[in-house]
């Protein structure tokens, strides 16, 4: 945490270009920062803020397409722009590692994990083959992973998620370099992996005395791990301070309302009569892929004009359950009620108006929207297939959607997909889901690919349609976050069972079911300390996959 | 996900099925060949009676169907039949039919071993040199080299096979007599002479060969580069070549090994121009004499063997994809 050791990083005006349509477009801006040994510098922002763009130009590396166009990085006085391709590669690997956000993706599937975590010592010539497989079973037990001895012998299709990045993490670790860039390292896992990751990864840095540039946009996150936070904005440094003055006292407007996100919550509604029909009942259903059971005996309600967060890890049930829902997947026992009446339980058994009460938004709006149709064909074919409507009065309908989710029509409604951005685009899922008129949508992940800005601006468009339209919605999310933002009751699944459910107040006081306090405490807070005082009071072992295990 | 002895019965058992269906095929279209042996054998003197009697002797006045069941009961057994020109011949000399001289086995067997000799000495050439230039275009992408190696194979795969054949006879064979001109070869050759004669008609198929296979490798090995696992690789300072080495073409094998099947069942099936260029004596020349004389069972024999290779050297090709995916050979 001093600030009076040797200076190891130091990036100064760095500029950076981006090739499209066959022109250099800027995508930073001139960013300079110092880093010195042992220290952790946590670079945050929202996707296209040029993070990763950062971090890579750290080790000297653009992608293809993409060229450093100004300023120095110096690393440990070689000037990494200027250097030669052999310079660069003597260090990379050796003296600056890097850890990627998908593991899964990062890891060559042709080799094995230990294979591929002893190539760069070879290489490099700083160890033995044999020496540097003992190092590794050293640093996958230190890292805390499963089976030490015999992780590394596996492929990484064999090993989860979360162990990959563990084992990347160590990899990363292979030469003791000085200098490692983490990417994103824990974005793509569940909440309860991701503690035990992040707890890995900052005892081995300071295991090590490494000096580390964690790039991230979870701030709960980076207030764990760096000791100083800089900020971007679309290639623009925003500002940069230790981490507990960032935290307390935000200078800059923009950092504020990153902050800020996390403020937004729902007014609580009274609770439903208990009389009431509920819009959807689900009944001790259990559903199968092919032979494989997925869900046993889940049963909850979802009551008018109100939200049900089903929450749990990714494996746990809750997209299945929107699927026996829909219809997509037929349950092979139990019930599924619209309003009081059963309904067949394979779609294509649905009449169009049954048909028409559930529909479905999906997590990544890239892919559910058909590149090649207009967003008014988009909007316009479900206005046609429920409502009748045709020509002009077609065009109008979509129209007054567009309105609804605040997007202009006549700037929007001949555009493709591909010239929308991330929110936009999940907009218009909206916008087809609202055109069938139903009284409830199935929300799914709809904001866990979005950054906390714009995805505080769908959750509160979704509220505002909610009032208005008296939907009901059943919101698949991971992210106990915005289900504390817009949730009514929360149900928690885990292995195909609800484990608990319940109104959201009760949800998040304790006493709990241990499943759910293991998730809540999972999720990092804002407290720089935060994780420091979790492993205090839980000890190593009760976090992660390792308590999930004991249940 | 199924195991792997599984999938490899599995495609077996899909692969018998396809040459069952292949023989049906092979038999409905030889039989829609227009005129038959007899007429072909007897020419402008065919006498009703003579046709009638030449046909009920081969058995050509039995229905289509007990016909295709009796070659194929003889196929599966190893009996491919006898030839009707070779059968012609030794009732003309007087030997018996069933000396083994006539079968349809017999006059196939040594043009077989022919063909595949010369499909072993192209693949020996042109798949290392084609994998080899294929890696090499992928590490020096859009250079020089690059670029001068796909415009080489490129124009050799779009110039006639006779022309390139003609070509190297010029200047390997007339030029510079370095090599002969002819491959006609024989049975009591030695090794040796029997691979010098090989080598033009061998290096004439692998010209053509090696413009698919090269760039399949490049193509596949570059389609690769963007990956996030080959991005690691570099930035763990790995050098270039290792890199495609190492990381990227054993994730790129199974469309180069596909490709690679094809080329080598088209050396087994497809070289009758270059065979008859160089007077090699391989199963495509007998093929087309035969379709010539309508010597019906040696058609068909010839077909069910190219048949038979294009399924084998698929099914192959699938089996080595397959084991070349590590989630299939290690399963969780």
């Amino acid at each position: 945490m001093t600030k009076s050791k040797d200076l190891l990083l130091k990036i100064r005006d760095l500029e950076i270009e981006g090739r499209s349509d066959e022109t250099w477009m800027p995508i930073i801006n001139g960013a300079s920062f110092d880093l010195h040994k042992g220290e952790v510098l946590g670079l945050i922002g929202e996707s296209g803020a040029g993070k990763s763009t950062i971090g890579l130009a750290a080790m000297g590396f653009t992608r293809d397409g993409v060229r450093i166009s100004g300023g120095s990085v110096e690393f440990d006085g070689i000037n990494l722009v200027t250097a030669s391709a052999a310079q660069k590669r003597a260090l990379l690997g050796k003296r600056i590692a890097y850890v990627a956000q998908s593991a899964a993706a990062s890891f060559n599937p042709a080799h094995k994990i230990i294979d591929q975590h002893t190539e760069a010592p070879v290489q490099h010539g700083v160890q033995g083959r044999k020496d540097s497989e003992s190092d590794a079973i050293e640093l996958y037990r230190r890292l805390r992973l499963p089976n030490p001895e015999e992780i590394g012998f596996r492929y990484p299709h064999q090993v989860s998620g979360g162990q990959l990045q563990r084992a990347m993490t160590a990899m990363a670790m292979s030469c003791r370099p000085d200098l490692i860039i983490f990417d994103e390292p824990t974005t793509a896992l569940d909440v309860t992996t991701q503690i035990e990751v992040l707890a890995a990864i900052r005892d081995i840095v300071e295991q090590f005395d490494t000096a580390a540039i964690y790039i991230t946009h979870d701030l709960a996150v980076v207030a764990q791990m760096a000791d100083r936070i800089k900020v971007l904005l679309k290639g623009d440094e925003v500002e940069e301070a230790d981490t507990a003055t960032m935290l307390s006292a935000p200078k800059e407007d923009y950092t504020k309302s990153l902050w800020a996100v996390r403020s937004f919550e729902r007014p609580k509604k009274a609770a439903p009569a208990a009389d009431a029909v509920p819009i959807v009942r689900v009944k001790n259903i259990d559903a199968a892929y092919g032979t494989v059971p997925v869900l046993f005996d889940v049963s909850f309600d979802i009551h008018a004009g109100r939200t049900v967060a089903v929450v749990g890890e990714s494996g746990s049930g809750k997209s299945t359950a929107a699927r026996c829902i829909t219809g997509l997947l037929p349950p092979t026992k139990g019930v599924i009620e619209f309003e009081g009446v059963e309904m067949p339980l394979d779609y294509r058994k649905r009449t169009k108006d049954q048909l028409r009460q559930a529909q479905m938004i999906y997590q990544m709006a890239d892919t559910a929207l058909n590149p090649r149709k207009t967003i008014g064909e988009i909007i316009g074919r479900p206005v046609e297939f429920y409502g009748g409507l045709k020509g002009q009065k077609k065009r109008a309908r979509v129209e007054e959607l567009l309105h609804e989710i605040e997007m202009e029509p006549s700037q929007y409604i001949d555009r493709l997909p591909s010239e929308l951005s991330g929110g936009q685009k999940q907009r218009i899922g909206i916008a087809r889901a609202l055109a069938a008129e139903p009284r409830f949508i199935i929300c799914d992940e709809v904001t866990s690919a979005l950054d906390q800005l714009v995805a505080e601006g769908i959750l509160r468009l979704l509220a505002k349609l909610q009032d208005e339209l008296g939907l009901s919605y059943m919101f698949i999310t991971h992210d106990l976050a915005t289900v504390r933002a817009i949730a009514d009751e929360v149900v928690v699944m885990k292995d195909g069972r609800v484990v608990e459910q319940g109104p959201k107040a009760e949800m998040f006081m304790p006493p709990h079911h241990a499943y759910t306090d293991l998730l809540l405490s999972s999720v990092p807070e804002m407290d720089p300390d935060w994780l420091t005082n979790l492993l205090d009071a839980r000890g190593v072992d009760n976090i992660g996959d390792a308590a999930v295990d004991k249940m | 996900m199924k195991s792997v002895g599984g999938i490899i019965l599995q495609r077996l058992a899909l692969g018998l099925l396809t040459l069952f269906v292949v023989s049906i095929v092979i038999f409905v279209a030889v039989n829609l060949l227009p005129g038959d042996f007899a007429e072909a054998i007897l020419g402008q003197g065919a006498t009703p009676e003579a046709v009638a009697s030449i046909r009920r002797d081969l058995g050509l006045d039995q229905s289509p169907i007990t016909r295709y069941f009796q070659w194929l009961g003889g196929a599966v057994t190893g009996d491919l039949g006898n030839s009707f020109a070779q059968a012609n011949f030794a009732s003309f000399a007087g030997t018996e039919t069933g000396s083994g001289l006539g079968s349809v086995a017999t006059q196939i067997a040594p043009r077989f071993a022919n063909t595949m000799f010369l499909a072993m000495v192209t693949a020996a050439i042109a798949v290392p040199i084609s994998l080899i230039l294929g890696v090499l275009a992928a590490l020096y992408r859009n250079s020089a080299f690059d670029r001068a190696t796909n415009i080489f194979t490129l124009s050799s795969i779009s110039s006639p096979e006779f022309f390139l054949a003609y070509i190297l006879i010029l200047f390997l064979a007339v030029l510079n007599p370095i090599l002969p001109s002819l491959s006609n070869i024989f049975d009591g050759m030695s090794f040796s002479e029997r691979l010098e004669r090989t080598v033009l008609p061998a290096l004439t198929l692998t010209l053509i060969v090696m413009a698919h296979m090269m760039r399949m490798t490049r193509a596949a090995i570059i389609n690769l580069l963007a990956s996030p696992y080959i991005e690691m690789a570099r930035l763990k300072g790995i050098g270039p070549m290792r890199v495609i080495v190492r990381h990227a073409l054993p994730n790129a094998l199974a469309p180069i090994i596909n490709v690679v099947a094809l080329n080598l069942a088209y050396l087994i099936t497809g070289v009758v121009v270059v065979e008859v260029v160089f007077v090699y004596p391989g199963i495509g020349q007998l093929f087309v004499d035969s379709v010539k004389i309508r010597d019906i069972p040696v058609v068909q024999a010839c077909c069910l063997i190219f048949a038979a290779a294009y399924i084998l050297l698929n099914l192959t090709a699938d089996i080595l994809s397959i084991l070349s995916n590590p989630r299939l050979r290690h399963p969780k």
